[in-house]
């Protein structure tokens, strides 16, 4: 027993070098260029790849080859990173956060295909590294010999990097840079060259982590967006920006899956979420992490919000009007396309609800979306429940996922609240993929039929038209009334709302419990309109399409992700029957981001302003 | 020697976002002298220096230092060009320790500026010496202020723009910045410096700029400013 | 009557002791001046009186109710209005929009779902710019207000609760000399038509001197001296520490 002890605990710091080396990368990008690198998940699997065609070619049978094509794998990684920052990131480094954000998503899309072109769409078993393919024993019990190089790693590589942080002037320059890397630059140093050597450094580690990983895991097209949520909560876990903390959250992580599958394998991410839970309410910062200093002076000039004037009001009644008249001269596919459209931006405006007005950004919404879905295809499929039932049981059942998830989420804020909030989102997710008995996995579930009155397709239309009607209308007055008041007073100056006697904290979780409840009504017309269920409805990339809608129509306006949630959907309708769709839908959205670093609603604002300064420019010039 | 002042700004215009911050603002300060830019918050005085640096963007406009037009450089090789810049509110870097600072701001020494070296800073700035191991985060508001402006002189500047160097720290200690900046001059470093305080501007500049809305409302000899009861009753009020 | 009565409060960060045992109390009308350099344990202290930062030790006790270690929301309620020495205002609200969102906060009404907050103690709140003098400005958005008249509608807003303690960090800093002087005039005309005991800091000594009724003098943690402005510029310790001898020599 206590053999068997001793060898899953060497088997846990094994599992925890990769994923070290994974979070140590985003936690150094992050924190010198205030990019969180959605890609990083990409550049892991780009090493995973890499890796395995090198040892295709180098390793046969030599230690020597083996190793050496993993550090190959890393520099050609890293070297990828470089060309991603140099190519698209260093473009935006003004634009906002979450344009940044998305652009790093269109990567992982762009990525993704590329992968899934040049590797096929198989699941690749890994070689076994020469030299340490059989195993040791240790107390009656056997550990593979790759594990026991793979726990030397990990310490291994903190030490090199305290070396290079703590006893190099590029490490200085790191640190100050992570501080205040605009005085870096007003200090002589170029930023640019700077922001792309951290990129290089944390791409090698990502690179380095998927090379490592090769012999144990394999390679395969999935990796990418997992990798990436475990490496949010080592580094949510392990507190911002520490290194050591990132070592030391990634060896809990490790220990407690290793343990998990000893004694219950389906409960390793649940334990993975409790552990999160634990250290968060005890240390909300991360076991080495450090409060942030909340600006008194509040974010940067947010422009007035006023209720809607005439002309918008106008402009409504006629949306409306449209959509009343619709079923009367559409056909089919429209409709169809158009209960997907009015959904979806009931989905994007409850993302919204949280965003704008809350100013919390949320990674991982697609959970509530998911949980109305699946709380309502459960209930119909597993108990029989009425259509009617469902549908309300949906928003409670997504508005208790909310409340639990939120009560975490809310006690952070900006990137780490985001994080969370993904990490939160892959949870509920794989518990979904997981749990085949219940959910039905992959295969999802069918035949989840609409109440005979509603069966018609034009009947249901209305009802989606009149329950997203109903939600977003409810949304809009509640942002005008003294709660929408405070929730935008703890956005714009906490320090201020919180002298006034604003809870800002419960008020934030109020905000995620609406939000919450709204997307989950959105999910659960999604399943009466579909008629089936899939994991994708939970998973990053649905999470991140709302991010697209709310961000392209501009999260400063109201009705803005309405309008992008159409939009988009339209898009991705379009082309989501060609093959490579992904790479298209990447490039676009690198492609918008890189020409309107302000997003499609700042287009109008940009050229005022561009007007403005030729129009003062000229004045001066005459004499 | 150039006939021409060291640093020329001509017709600067500044934008931010919406706002326009300079309006065609016109300054010059000459080889050893020491220029002030007088107003209130908000007057555009910071936007001014920012954009000589290259942080913000003019709109329009030239800057011209030693001869070379910089305008739309990036502030690296401004500042490599001899061009100091210190902050308002310090802006150290907390978690690195004093020498660390200091070694962020190290260039090559240059023909026509003062060479600085650690242990000469330290002559300068006797308080920092007892301290390099020390993180900046835990040192007081004046001795960060004094890092702040040592670290710049690491770049061997010929000219430093220092941005509000007297706010918020204690009389004392006013006093004491008063003095680093009377030393720093005598040894022909060029100094163009934004102030509030008109009391602490006359103890250390040779002449003044009044910079009110983005204009330039008022130039001359700090002497002319001291006899001008006017300009100061309509521009500063004391 | 004293409103504000602080006992042996302590409070240190990682062994350093940014407030190590300060007395003092502010009474009713009263403009004390809190001054000290930078690194004094001014911020600290502002942050205990509210409810940012828990004391280690010692009692702050408000009209006699002891209200150290609560959190700000509940202190705010008790009536300690605090403005901030970079002006905190909401910027996507309008001006009267913020004194009602102080207002509606003070009356307990923020849950309110589906009534629109525009109408909502819209009266009291120009009222209360009236008395600052905003209510010209009330329908603009904060944001593009000047740097002044941002204070005047934070002094509005900390108004709005009605309280019994103003706390004012810094409140004249980035300000023009005449403004600080209006600012600090209508600060006191309005504490004592209200009986409002206040406590603020102050770079700026011919603010403090000019219109603080009483001063205190903290370094390193430590109150080395209070009194009226005349006793402590006299004070010899104060002169060394922080006053220097050029505040002296223009007197």
């Amino acid at each position: 027993m206590t053999g068997q002890i001793v060898v899953q605990f060497l088997t846990g710091l094994a599992g925890a070098a990769s994923l070290f080396l994974v979070a140590a990368g985003l936690s150094i990008i992050f924190g010198v260029t205030r990019i969180v690198n959605f890609a990083h998940g990409s550049l892991y699997m780009l090493g995973a790849y890499i890796a395995y065609s090198l040892t295709e070619r180098l390793a046969v049978g030599t230690i020597y080859g083996f190793w050496v094509s993993v550090v190959l794998a890393a520099l050609a990684v890293a070297l990828i990173g470089a060309a991603i920052e140099i190519a698209i990131l260093r473009r935006i480094y003004r634009a906002p956060e979450l344009f940044q954000l998305l652009a790093t998503f269109g990567v992982v899309l762009v990525v993704q295909d590329a992968a899934l072109w040049i590797w096929g769409p198989v699941d690749l078993m890994g070689p076994r590294a020469p030299g340490l393919d059989s195993s040791v024993e240790i107390m009656g019990q056997r550990l593979p010999e790759y594990d026991l190089a793979l726990i030397v790693i990990s310490p291994l590589v903190l030490g090199l990097l305290w070396l290079l942080f703590y006893r190099t002037r590029w490490g200085i320059l790191v640190r100050a840079a992570t501080q205040d890397r605009e005085m870096v630059g007003a200090l002589g140093r170029n930023q640019a060259w700077l922001f792309t050597s951290v990129f290089f450094v944390g791409a090698f580690l990502a690179g380095l982590g998927g090379a490592i990983q090769l012999p144990k895991g394999g390679a395969d097209l999935l990796i990418d967006l997992n990798i990436i949520a475990a490496a949010f909560v080592i580094v949510v876990v392990g507190g911002m920006g520490s290194i050591t903390g990132a070592f030391l959250a990634a060896i809990l992580i490790g220990e407690l899956q290793a343990f998990a599958v000893l004694l219950l394998p389906e409960s390793t991410l649940v334990i993975m979420f409790l552990a999160m839970a634990v250290v968060l309410v005890v240390r909300p910062w991360g076991l080495l992490g450090r409060p942030v200093a909340e600006h008194a002076a509040g974010r940067a000039a947010e422009p007035l919000l006023r209720p809607p004037g005439r002309t918008q009001r106008m402009i409504w009644g006629a949306v409306i009007a449209c959509l009343l008249t619709l079923p009367l001269i559409a056909e089919d596919f429209t409709l169809t396309l158009s209960i997907e459209i009015m959904i979806l931006a009931l989905f994007a405006a409850s993302l919204h609800f949280i965003m704008g007005p809350g100013g919390m950004v949320s990674f991982g919404h697609a959970a509530y979306f998911g949980l109305g879905a699946y709380g309502a295809a459960l209930l119909a499929t597993k108990l029989d429940t009425p259509m009617e039932l469902a549908l309300l049981a949906a928003p409670a059942i997504a508005g208790a996922g909310a409340l639990v998830f939120g009560w975490f989420c809310v006690r952070l804020s900006g990137v780490y609240l985001a994080m969370l909030t993904l990490a939160f989102a892959q949870i509920a997710w794989s518990v979904v993929f997981q749990w085949y008995e219940l959910t039905g996995g992959e295969d999802g579930l069918l035949g989840i039929r609409r109440t005979p009155w509603a069966d018609s397709r034009i009947v249901f239309y209305y009802l989606v038209l009149a329950a997203c009607g109903v939600a977003i209308y409810a949304m809009r007055r509640m942002i005008f009334a003294p709660f929408g008041y405070a929730v935008r007073a703890g956005r714009d100056s906490r320090l201020r709302a919180e002298a006034i006697g604003i809870d800002t904290r419960r008020f934030e979780w109020m905000a995620f419990l609406i939000a919450g409840a709204m997307a989950g009504i959105a999910g659960g017309l999604y399943v009466y309109s579909k008629g089936s269920v899939f994991p994708d409805e939970m998973s990053i990339p649905r999470s991140v399409d709302g991010l697209v809608m709310v961000l392209l129509g501009g999260v400063q306006t109201l009705s803005g992700p309405l309008f992008g949630a159409a939009g988009f959907t339209w898009l991705h309708d379009a082309i989501s029957r060609l093959e490579y769709w992904r790479f298209i839908l990447g490039g676009t959205i690198i492609g918008l981001v890189l020409a309107f670093p302000e997003g499609l609603g700042g287009i109008w604002r940009q050229l005022e302003d561009w007007v403005r300064r030729r129009r003062a420019v000229a004045r001066q010039a005459k004499p | 020697m150039s006939a021409r002042a060291m640093l020329e700004v001509t017709g600067l215009t500044a934008f931010y976002g919406w706002a326009q911050i300079l309006f065609d603002l016109s300054l010059s300060v000459g080889r050893g002298e020491v220029a002030v830019l007088l107003g209130r918050n908000g007057a555009g005085k910071s936007t001014t220096l920012k954009s000589i640096v290259g942080l913000v963007r003019p709109a329009a406009g030239s800057v011209v230092f030693n001869d070379v037009e910089i305008t739309g450089f990036p502030p690296h090789r401004i500042v490599r060009m001899g061009l100091g810049y210190v902050p308002e509110e310090r802006r150290i870097f907390s978690d690195l320790t004093v020498a660390e600072n200091l070694a962020v701001g190290q260039q090559r020494p240059r023909d026509d500026a003062p060479q600085w070296t650690v242990e000469k800073l330290f002559q300068l700035f006797p308080n920092l010496a007892e301290m390099q191991g020390r993180r900046a985060g835990q040192m007081s508001g004046g001795e960060q202020q004094m890092l702040t402006v040592a670290r710049t002189l690491m770049g061997n500047p010929s000219l430093i723009l220092l941005d509000e160097p007297s706010e918020g720290l204690a009389p004392v200690v006013v006093d004491q910045m008063a003095a680093t900046i009377g030393a720093l001059k005598s040894r022909g470093l060029s100094i163009l410096l934004s102030e509030q305080n008109l009391r602490f501007a006359q103890m250390v500049s040779d002449r003044a700029y009044i910079i009110e809305k983005g204009r330039i409302r008022w130039q001359g000899r700090m002497a002319d400013l001291a006899r001008d009861d006017a300009a100061k009753q309509q521009y500063l009020v004391v | 009557m004293t409103v504000l009565e602080v006992r042996a409060l302590y409070k240190g960060f990682g062994g350093v002791q940014a407030v190590a045992g300060i007395d003092f109390d502010v009474a009713a009308g009263e403009l004390l001046a809190m001054i000290g350099p930078n690194g004094a344990g001014k911020s600290t202290c502002f942050n205990i009186l509210n409810g940012q930062l828990r004391p280690d030790g010692g009692s702050v006790r408000l009209a006699g109710r002891e209200i150290a270690g609560l959190p700000p929301g509940h202190i705010s309620r008790l009536g300690v209005g605090r403005t901030f020495q970079i002006t905190a205002t909401f910027g996507s609200m309008t001006v009267a929009e913020n004194v009602q969102t102080a207002l509606i906060a003070h009356h307990r009404d923020l849950a309110g779902l589906w009534r629109p907050a525009a109408s909502l103690h819209r009266a009291a709140a120009m009222a209360l710019l009236e008395r600052v003098g905003m209510a010209a400005q009330a329908d603009r958005a904060c944001g593009v207000l000047a740097y002044g008249d941002l204070k005047r509608v934070e002094l509005a807003v900390a108004l709005a609760n009605d309280p019994m303690l103003l706390l004012m960090d810094e409140p004249t800093a980035g300000m023009a000399p005449a403004e600080r002087v209006e600012l600090m005039a209508l600060t006191a005309e309005i504490t004592r038509e209200r009986n409002i005991a206040v406590l603020f800091t102050e770079h700026d000594m011919d603010v403090v001197f000019g219109h603080a009724d009483r001063i205190i003098v903290l370094n390193r943690g430590a109150l080395i001296a209070s009194g009226t402005p005349q006793e402590v510029r006299a004070n010899r310790r104060v002169r060394e520490l922080y006053l220097g001898e050029s505040v002296e020599a223009e007197r």
